[in-house]
């Protein structure tokens, strides 16, 4: 190949990749090496400029050595296979690699890719194919060629760019057809409407057909406006469900409920009325007052189907998109901290995997390393998360992301939450080039997985380019350059554009836009999700010094248009109208959604539980179980501290391995107010009944933040739903059913807690089917909480502290074992789910803050997944201290087992260690609410009195610990 | 006033609480893009300290902290040059400890700068290490920046190329002989030696003294709440400012 070269560089040993294929794959591979190769093209490099770049550039001296143009390897017994990106697959390291070799040669390339090759040493081709293909590498967006080791003389290269030929065109989409066929259309171009959306569509062009050919253009839409109607009017762009006009049934009553959102989430942050809200629900993330001179703003994504398809890139494009939430909200806020829950499927799944799914270990991993390099590579802490795992994940993983934001209140005496372009602004994109990336992603997710699913819906984002995005954007906005920043997610310029438009009106004159390669069609460069991008409102007089910015933060700038008073958004191709949708038509022309709910409760037996034999067994078998054990060898890969804002960190406790139940940040350097940050999340208790999952959600993550000192009275919620609609009408109604249910509560809790929802999103179709297989999520709610402690220097944490410390249970445990792990460990699902007392709760709640804030409470530990018997265990080894429980001093209501007193999941309840010489003054704070001592802090073991008197429970601290520590031992690098 | 320039720019993170470590010891810290001292719109010149604080320049691309080192020696080699002549500080916190290293400048045995005669690659571990690690130092080294520091000092690792190797035992020797370590992992096992470093190295320095480059980030333990036992009262009493504080010191008595 003409001007093409290869520079092979290596070797290591990969240990690593021969740990996971034996402990993955089964395969015992003797030795797997693997070499890093790099293609260059163009340039016209001389073989000087070539060994220049081999040797200072391209390899590390001391211990890597390299080839220009000729294999590294030489022949050997076994297999030799090289994976690189398919065209068009963001390669980063190719990125980075054509401008390393402009800084050192002062020379353009044409291009440079990345890819890398494995030795498989005494490995056979087959095998090592399969290896590629099961765990290396993910088809739908790498290539790879498999060699026999034994002839082996090289590669020739490859060069994995995109080629379209396609002439850029504007099409007339006829819609002068039949219902049937309206349908149908809806269907092959992946608009995801329904027909009554498609008619009014119809309609409304019907009614346009004058004013639209007196200014040129078809009495039809063009595709570019049928595109971005589409994906405006998608559910994930306009929660159409959680907009519907739903006619709800449940035993005894009916009624019509219009907007869950408006009535319950929106309803109840209204009643609540929260003095220190700022911003809410109308910006890419919420807004509240953080102290006098600081704004904060949170935002929590899911990133589920493009994490089914690409488990690294999902996950990686998830995290690094919701930062641009926070960093789009206002004129711009600096990121502070990242959080992620993932929901899966058991990584010991041992069954069959349906087609186009991966086995959860792999999605497990994949999303791992993408939260990995997603998170640490932006330089922002990943404080909280947790992982939870049910078979139902298998078809879809969830992959919620979240971040938080700090902004002084006001720059140049103008507040930073409020932006709007103003009509003569600059449209401006800055940050990554685009590409057919992610087209159509936003109604992609709006639809189930099927064979059909386009591997466009792929994308993997560059932290390292957003980094610098976001480095320029806070420093224009320090500058007061910007009128009004969003970012670049679902439906790309169409959505961020339309948005920023949305009152006056915005021209884009799409042939500006800077493409990846030629051959985009307008459309699709308006649709792209390609990443790192944001779009700006600028004054004409201030392009010049943000220009001059652009270039000092290496960062691309490209003005595409204007905003103007026409109402419209208005597509130009060179010059040329080639589309325009009335601004009201496009945000408010969908027709609302009309559906039906009915929910009536499961008629299930109570099981017959029997007695267990031995209770030290039993605490042990409950620790290790995959919802309870440590998920340390996972969150130690996280940075949690970047920033040096991390006060209470994921892990605390006498050997830095407790499992806190909040982080606690102090965001800014010159002052110790603190901020918390938590969740609660309980899918299996939608088994029996989603009020009570959505209840206890948000009881888990207030009572969390409760636990490191957060004011009861200063704190914010973010809900996140992830559904499912099944797969019939039925299924449909009983999934409404299921989600008014669960928003009745969110609606009950929040209010009762009078903590207000700033910002949520929903992902409602989390279903799988392909052939006869067919899987839906648990409904599932995450939600987030921040609060706000006046001191970091008084947060709580999990871990017991001194012996002879008094050891309390606040709050009445209850026969609620329904959904429980424990049950769930018997295989059963019971029917008597917790049930969430916000009375008592919040009054508990607001005790135990003043305890804390009076100096009287040495740890506390929220009691959920496993009850009071996995509380106790954790606080007291993770404080290096053993404890003496008696169980008949626990308050209780209709318990009379040992076991539903241990492993009963009733709301509320934590535990809490005291020294005894501040007895009289906790208990007196705490007088009037249902608590208790129970024991004490003492010696090596946990020693637990049954409600007989009998010695119930003697176990080693140290033996409890490492039964919980050990599940997720076969993540850890070393062998 | 002392100037410090801590230099950010493509991917390098930990700049804001650099800025914070310095800007508590009464310096006059600011914030400067590397583009910016290429550009010539401001120059080392103006600074008497220099930090190359952490991050993840180019997402580590081709090797942690080597492409920014190229930067770095292909565009201003004269001005680190004259830098480094004027007998001023220069310190680098893990990525920007791998910049150094990889542009040669640590440790620079018989003043050779710009020569690589050790490196920083991935970890033992093969994966990324986030903890806090105990570290001794050198009570004899030459280093600034570690004067008086008697007790161990605790900080965090956060990497996942942190293993130091130099590039023969010959290095190996002389870096030892000079006391140009600085800092060891103190038990030198893992996980406390995260990253499985040539005889649990963990900071180095040049032969004056003055370029020191370590993979924990003394500027994430500026208050005793940073240190993870802080809540059961178990953590020791130096942070990581009294490094920040002894470059202070030394620039105002002698730059």
């Amino acid at each position: 190949m003409a001007d093409v070269h290869r520079i092979e560089v290596g070797i290591t040993q990969a240990d690593g990749v021969k740990n996971a294929i034996k402990s993955d794959l089964g395969y015992s591979v003797e030795k797997v090496l693997a070499i890093n190769v790099y293609t260059i093209e163009g340039g016209n490099l001389s073989s000087s400029e070539l060994d220049f770049l081999a040797g200072e550039v391209f390899s590390d001296p001391i211990v890597e050595k390299f080839t220009i143009d000729s294999p590294l390897a030489e022949a050997f017994d076994g297999t030799v296979v090289e994976i690189g990106f398919k065209p068009g697959v963001t390669d980063n390291v190719g990125r980075t690699s054509k401008e390393a070799i402009k800084d050192a040669l002062n020379k353009d390339v044409t291009g440079a890719y990345y890819s890398r090759q494995f030795l498989f040493y005494r490995t056979s081709e087959d095998v090592a194919e399969k290896i590629v293909r099961d765990l290396l590498a993910n088809s739908l967006i790498e290539r790879w060629v498999v060699k026999s080791g034994v002839e082996y003389m090289g590669f020739s290269p490859f060069i994995p760019k995109v080629i379209l030929n396609t002439e850029p065109t504007v099409e007339e989409v006829n819609l002068n057809i039949s219902d049937e066929q309206l349908i149908e259309m809806s269907k092959t171009r992946l608009l995801a409407l329904n027909l009554e959306e498609m008619k009014a569509l119809q309609t409304h062009y019907k009614n346009q057909k004058n004013i639209r050919l007196q200014k040129g253009l078809p009495a039809n839409p063009t595709d570019i406006e049928i595109e971005c109607i589409a994906q405006t009017w998608s559910e994930h762009c306009k929660h159409k469900i959680f907009n519907a006009l739903i006619d709800y049934e449940e035993p005894g009553r009916s009624e019509q409920i219009d907007s869950i959102f408006k009535i319950y989430i929106r309803g109840s942050t209204e009643k609540i009325n929260s003095p220190y809200l700022v911003s809410i629900f109308k910006d890419n993330a919420g807004v509240i007052q953080f102290d006098k001179d600081h704004i904060f703003s949170m935002k929590v994504e899911t990133h589920n189907s493009p994490t089914a398809l690409d488990p690294y890139g999902g996950a990686l494009t998830g995290i690094v998109g919701c930062n641009r939430d926070p960093a789009g909200t206002g004129k711009g806020f600096k990121l502070i901290f990242n959080t992620d829950v993932f929901c899966f499927g058991s990584p010991f799944y041992e069954g069959e995997i349906p087609p186009r799914l991966f086995h959860p270990r792999r999605v497990l991993k994949g999303v791992h390393k993408g939260i990995i390099d997603g998170g640490n590579q932006s330089g922002i802490p990943t404080v909280n998360g947790s992982l939870y795992f049910d078979k139902r994940y298998l078809g879809k993983p969830l992959v919620f992301c979240g971040t938080g934001g700090i902004a002084p209140t006001r720059i140049a005496n103008k507040l930073v939450h409020e932006k709007a372009p103003n009509p003569g602004d600059l449209a401006i994109m800055v940050g990554g080039r685009i590409g057919a990336d992610g087209i159509h992603g936003a109604t992609f997710s709006s639809l189930e997985i099927n064979e059909n699913s386009p591997n466009t819906a792929v994308q993997i984002g560059s932290p390292i380019v957003q980094k610098k995005m976001l480095d320029f954007l806070l420093e224009a906005r320090d500058l007061d350059l910007l009128n009004a920043i969003t970012d670049n997610g679902a439906g790309g310029l169409s959505s961020s554009l339309g948005e920023m438009g949305e009152e006056i009106g915005v021209q884009i004159d799409l042939e500006k836009a800077p493409l990846k390669y030629s051959g985009l069609l307008p459309w699709e460069i308006l649709l792209s999700e390609a990443q790192e991008r944001m779009s700006l409102a600028v004054s004409p007089e201030n392009l010049k010094k943000l220009i001059e910015l652009t270039v000092k933060h290496d960062v691309e700038l490209t003005v595409i248009g204007k905003f103007n008073t026409t109402k419209h958004f208005q597509f130009y191709y060179n010059n040329r109208l080639i589309g325009e949708i009335p601004m009201e038509f496009l945000h408010n022309g969908v027709p609302q959604k009309k559906m039906k709910g009915i929910w009536s409760p499961k008629p299930e037996e109570e099981p017959i539980i029997p007695i267990p034999e031995d209770y030290n067994i039993l605490l042990k078998k409950i620790l290790t179980r995959l919802n309870i054990c440590s998920k340390e060898e996972i969150v130690r890969r996280y940075d949690h501290e970047v920033q040096a804002c991390t006060i209470v960190k994921p892990f605390m406790g006498v050997s830095n391995d407790g499992p806190s139940d909040a982080a606690v940040l102090k965001p800014v350097y010159t002052s110790w107010e603190g901020l918390s940050v938590s969740h609660g999340m309980c899918p299996r208790y939608s088994d029996i009944d989603t009020y009570a999952m959505a209840a206890n959600s948000i009881d888990e993550a207030v009572r969390n933040a409760v636990c490191v000192g957060a004011n009861p009275d200063f704190m914010a919620g973010l809900d996140n739903f992830s559904w499912a609609m099944g797969f019939t009408e039925e299924d449909e109604i009983y999934y409404t059913g299921l989600l008014v249910r669960a928003n009745k509560a969110v609606y009950d809790v929040t209010t009762a807690y009078k903590v207000p929802c700033i910002s949520g999103k929903d992902s409602m179709r989390n279903d799988y089917r392909i052939g006869n297989t067919s899987v839906s999520v648990p409904p599932t709610l995450l939600f987030s909480v921040v609060g706000k402690l006046p001191d970091v220097r008084k947060s709580i944490t999990m871990d017991v502290k001194h012996e002879g410390d008094l050891v309390y249970v606040l709050g009445t445990t209850k026969n609620e074992l329904g959904a429980s792990e424990y049950f769930d460990e018997l295989g059963h699902t019971g029917t008597k789910v917790p049930q969430v007392d916000t009375n008592t709760a919040y009054q508990r709640y607001r005790k135990l803050y003043a305890a804390i804030q009076d100096k009287l409470v040495i740890s506390a530990h929220d009691c959920s997944d496993g009850g009071l018997g996995v509380a106790l265990a954790e606080s007291s080894f993770s404080g290096g201290i053993g404890m003496e429980i008696d169980l008949r001093k626990v308050p209780k209501d209709n318990i009379s087992r040992d076991d539903f007193l241990l492993f009963s999941e009733s709301a509320s309840r934590i535990i809490v260690t005291i020294s005894p010489d501040k007895k009289e003054e906790f208990e007196g704070i705490m007088a009037g609410t249902d608590f208790a001592q129970i024991g004490e802090t003492k010696g090596l073991e946990i020693k637990i009195t049954g409600l007989d008197g009998t010695n119930l429970i003697q176990s080693e601290i140290a033996e409890l610990k490492q039964a919980w520590k050990g599940t997720f031992q076969f993540l850890g690098g070393k062998e | 006033m002392v100037d410090v320039a801590v230099i950010t720019g493509y991917g390098l993170n930990t700049d804001y609480e650099s800025e914070e470590a310095f800007r508590l010891t009464g310096a006059d810290p600011v914030r400067i893009h590397i583009n910016d001292l290429i550009s010539g719109k401001n120059s080392l010149e103006n600074y008497q300290i220099m930090m190359v604080p952490g991050g993840f320049s180019y997402g580590d691309h081709l090797g942690s902290g080597k492409v920014l080192a190229n930067k770095f020696r292909f565009n201003l080699r004269d001005d680190l040059k004259r830098f480094i002549e004027a007998d001023k500080l220069i310190i680098g916190v893990c990525n920007g400890f791998q910049i150094l290293v990889k542009m040669g400048i640590l440790p620079a045995l018989e003043g050779e700068y710009f020569s690589q005669s050790v490196t920083i690659t991935y970890n033992k571990s093969g994966q990324f290490e986030s903890r806090w690690v105990s570290m001794k130092a050198n009570q004899t080294s030459p280093c600034i920046w570690t004067k008086n520091l008697i007790t161990p000092l605790d900080a965090p690792v956060r990497h996942g190329e942190g293993q130091f190797i130099p590039m023969n035992e010959a290095i190996l020797q002389k870096l030892w002989d000079r006391n140009l370590v600085v800092f060891t992992y103190d038990p030198n096992t893992y996980p406390n030696n995260p990253n499985g470093s040539t005889d649990g190295i963990a900071g180095i320095c040049n032969e004056s003294g003055l370029i020191f480059g370590m993979m924990p980030h003394p500027e994430c333990h500026l208050i005793p709440q940073h240190h993870p036992q802080w809540a059961r009262n178990n953590n020791p009493d130096t942070t990581g400012l009294v490094i920040f504080k002894n470059a202070v010191e030394y620039a105002k008595k002698n730059l």
